[in-house]
């Protein structure tokens, strides 16, 4: 067993790209979730939204990157809207099979053969829409240390990544400190309270979804342009389940319980994986047990019944505060 | 939404693929020509175009094999034609005309397959419909079911399962292990199963599962999560054991349809449906005459109250969970038996489950049955006007829509709305 190796591949994972990408999908849902209680299981379709808008702007209408990221932005309000004005009026448990229904529309309608053309099907988009990005990257070499390694251009996205992260965090940590921000987590409290103060429920719920919306279509930003390619399917109901998870595991309604989460997620998911794959292939763990393709397959289990654990252990998550999240409240 | 899994899992880790293979290795797109009964098809012209004006083509032989060799790495287009197909034959989807073939790297032959089958496009509209409106019966069939159990569970406990659909899953998974490995005739390896998932995905699931968190107070939106890592852990449990393809049992597989007036059913089809719908009668009938039936409405209207007056309100939501397992676990096995198994099937399911339920209203037994009917009829019929990929999002759409208008779904009382 190499452990140099897996130490360095799980390490790199828990700061890598990936670790962003759902680090921010899970600040948006914290605005959603965690502080105003909104179920929100569409969070893919937002990511999908961000990096599609790039991907098509670019590649198929030749828009300059940076024109693209604002269409991403302004694609991604309009789908919170769309999303928000049938939904928000229904109880929790309804905008969650609504939300969940309608990134998968996203999702099928992306994939399909009839908008091949612009959306790249099945297959979906790859180029060089990042171009304009990289061309910017001033890291010549890539990182290689013995517990850390990047190349080049995972470098630039990595440090950009954080940065945007830091800005999105802090922005975060003002808006929900603010009169705003109280009043969402009111809302998440007792939406019936909040009404009786004469405040327009509705419309906080649909600005909140905003929000975190627009934070979830920049995760997709990240996905997109680390990868120079979108892929319809990797855009599915997994991709927010594990956002959720990432969420819970940090602790919901804390503004730094997303990165604790995705941090620790990737890390464990990649550490888990390696050391897996080194055990079978030194014979540690018997063939017929399991097989070297079959150990993603137990990740993911391991997955799922951490949600569960978490969710009937520690529904606070690892830096929550159970009394701040009234998770228990029939919504 | 079968390949969100590998795709992540793939995506996430090898995006960028080695392209070690030596360029001088010769590399092919290629493929079988069959028809629906797997009879090769000769004589048909497939061409395939890529970057740098590459074009070539094969003519498919005697056993219907053709293969084109590319020059490089890329996604080329590949076309059949068409008119050479033999009458009677010809694409079941005409969008699979042309199909991207990507050549990953040099060395990896990329196999293509051409969907072909008896020609549904020279069926005139009228028989199309009726056609697609038999099979829209069925799948609403297949959809009642599953969200009967589902909206009773909901309805008693407030539980909304998004581990459903892995119970249609475990009972087409435990059909075909009792067919295909043990070795059991289908006819009493579906029993079987169906008595399996009752016991494992209905009594057992909730004795060691969802009373032991009913009792400690665990809320309505932790258990909806609890059910979400229950999802992913039993349907990557299942790809684990079973792997990603998808199974035929080993009877019954190639039936042929029988012509009943202008639609064909298979006559597999139509036991499994008649099965299903006596199961979905006997279900209503008990909710509705019974004594526990009775109860479990009064539990669901008022636990309280119920527990009060004598009911005895663990008993009636373990029968609930029992009843819903095992209606849940027909319908997979419906869908095994006519489509085949694969350890996505249940959750490809659960969406349109959950928006029959939310269309007829949560917790109405009614509604479910009527949204069940409104979404499977109209997922088929809509093909007649949308290209058929897209069915299942004319159906999420249709429900948004009706959510619109009538947020409390079209049976559901005002409760509901926040």
């Amino acid at each position: 067993m190499d452990f140099l190796f897996i130490t360095q591949q799980s390490l790199s994972a828990a700061i890598g790209v990936n670790t962003i990408i759902f680090a921010l999908a899970a600040i948006g849902l914290n605005m959603h979730f965690g502080y105003t209680g909104l179920l929100n299981f569409g969070q893919a379709g937002f990511l999908a939204v961000g990096a599609y808008s790039v991907a098509v702007s670019v590649v198929s209408f030749n828009v300059s990157l940076w024109v693209a990221l604002l269409i991403g932005i302004v694609n991604s309000i309009i789908l919170a809207l769309l999303l928000g004005i049938p939904t928000l009026r229904l109880r929790a448990d309804y905008l969650a099979i609504v939300t969940i229904a309608a990134g998968e529309i996203i999702r099928q309608v992306a994939r399909s053969a009839t908008f091949n053309k612009t959306l790249g099907g099945s297959d979906g988009i790859t180029g060089k829409f990042g171009k304009e990005f990289f061309d910017l990257n001033p890291f010549t070499a890539g990182l290689d240390l013995p517990f850390l390694r990047f190349t080049p251009n995972d470098l630039w996205v990595v440090v950009v990544g954080w940065a945007l992260v830091a800005v999105i965090l802090f922005l975060m940590w003002l808006l929900v400190n603010s009169p705003w921000g109280r009043l969402l987590k009111a809302i998440r409290e007792d939406e019936d309270a909040v009404r009786s103060l004469g405040k327009n429920v509705y419309l906080y719920k649909i600005q909140s979804l905003i929000a975190g919306g627009v934070i979830g279509s920049i995760g997709g930003f990240v996905y997109a342009l680390s990868r120079q390619s979108v892929q319809p399917d990797n855009y599915g109901t997994a991709l927010t389940f594990f956002a959720y998870t990432v969420l819970i595991l940090g602790g919901a309604a804390r503004v730094l319980a997303p990165i604790a989460g995705a941090v620790i997620f990737w890390f464990l998911l990649v550490f888990v994986e390696q050391m897996l794959r080194q055990a079978v292939s030194a014979g540690y763990i018997p063939e017929w047990l399991i097989g070297v393709n079959q150990v993603g397959q137990i990740r993911f289990m391991l997955v799922g019944l951490g949600l569960m654990m978490l969710m009937i252990f520690r529904p606070q998550g690892i830096f929550g505060d159970r009394k701040e999240l009234a998770l228990d409240a029939r919504a | 939404m079968s390949s969100i899994a590998f795709t992540l899992l793939t995506s996430l880790f090898f995006s960028a693929i080695a392209t070690s293979a030596s360029a001088a290795t010769p590399t092919y797109i290629q493929g079988t020509l069959v028809d629906s009964t797997k009879a090769p098809i000769a004589g048909v012209t497939i061409s395939a175009t890529g970057p740098n004006n590459f074009s070539g083509e094969s003519i498919s032989d005697a056993s219907g094999k053709w293969k084109i060799e590319v020059p490089a790495a890329a996604v080329y287009q590949v076309s059949i034609n068409q008119e050479q197909l033999p009458s009677g034959q010809a694409l079941t989807d005409p969008a699979k005309a042309i199909i991207k073939a990507n050549v990953i790297s040099l060395g990896f032959d990329v196999t293509i397959l051409f969907p072909i089958g008896p020609g549904v496009e020279k069926a005139t509209d009228l028989e199309r419909s009726a056609q697609l409106l038999a099979d829209g019966l069925i799948l609403a069939l297949v959809i009642a079911l599953a969200a009967l159990g589902l909206n009773l569970v909901f309805g008693t406990t407030g539980l909304t399962n998004f581990a459903h659909g892995e119970l249609l899953t475990l009972g087409g998974l435990l059909t075909y292990y009792l067919s295909a490995v043990v070795g059991l005739k289908v006819f009493l390896a579906i029993p079987l199963a169906v008595a399996l998932s009752a016991l494992i995905g209905g009594y057992l699931q909730d004795k060691f599962l969802w009373q032991p968190l009913r009792r400690r107070g665990t809320g309505l939106i932790a258990a909806l999560i609890v059910s979400i890592g229950l999802a992913i852990l039993i349907r990557y449990f299942f790809l684990f054991i079973f792997g990603g393809d998808t199974r035929q049992l080993p009877e019954y597989a190639g039936q042929a349809g029988l012509a009943l007036g202008p639609v064909s059913i298979t006559p597999k089809s139509i036991i499994t449906s008649s099965i299903g719908l006596a199961m979905l009668v006997i279900a209503t009938l008990w909710l509705s005459r019974s004594h526990m039936g009775k109860a479990s409405r009064a539990v669901a209207d008022n636990p309280a109250l119920a527990s009060s007056s004598g009911i005895e309100v663990e008993r009636v939501i373990r029968a609930v969970w029992i009843l819903g397992a095992t209606l849940a676990s027909f319908a997979g096995i419906m869908v095994t038996v006519n489509q085949g198994v694969s350890f996505v099937m249940g959750q490809d399911l659960l969406l349109l489950i959950f928006a029959a339920v939310t269309l007829g209203g949560l917790g109405t037994i009614n509604g479910a049955l009527i949204g069940s009917l409104v979404i499977g009829v109209s997922i088929q019929l809509s093909t007649l006007f949308i290209p058929t990929e897209l069915k299942y999002v004319g159906a999420l759409v249709i429900l948004i829509l009706i959510l619109l208008v009538r947020p409390q779904g079209i049976l559901g009382k005002k409760g509901r709305i926040g």
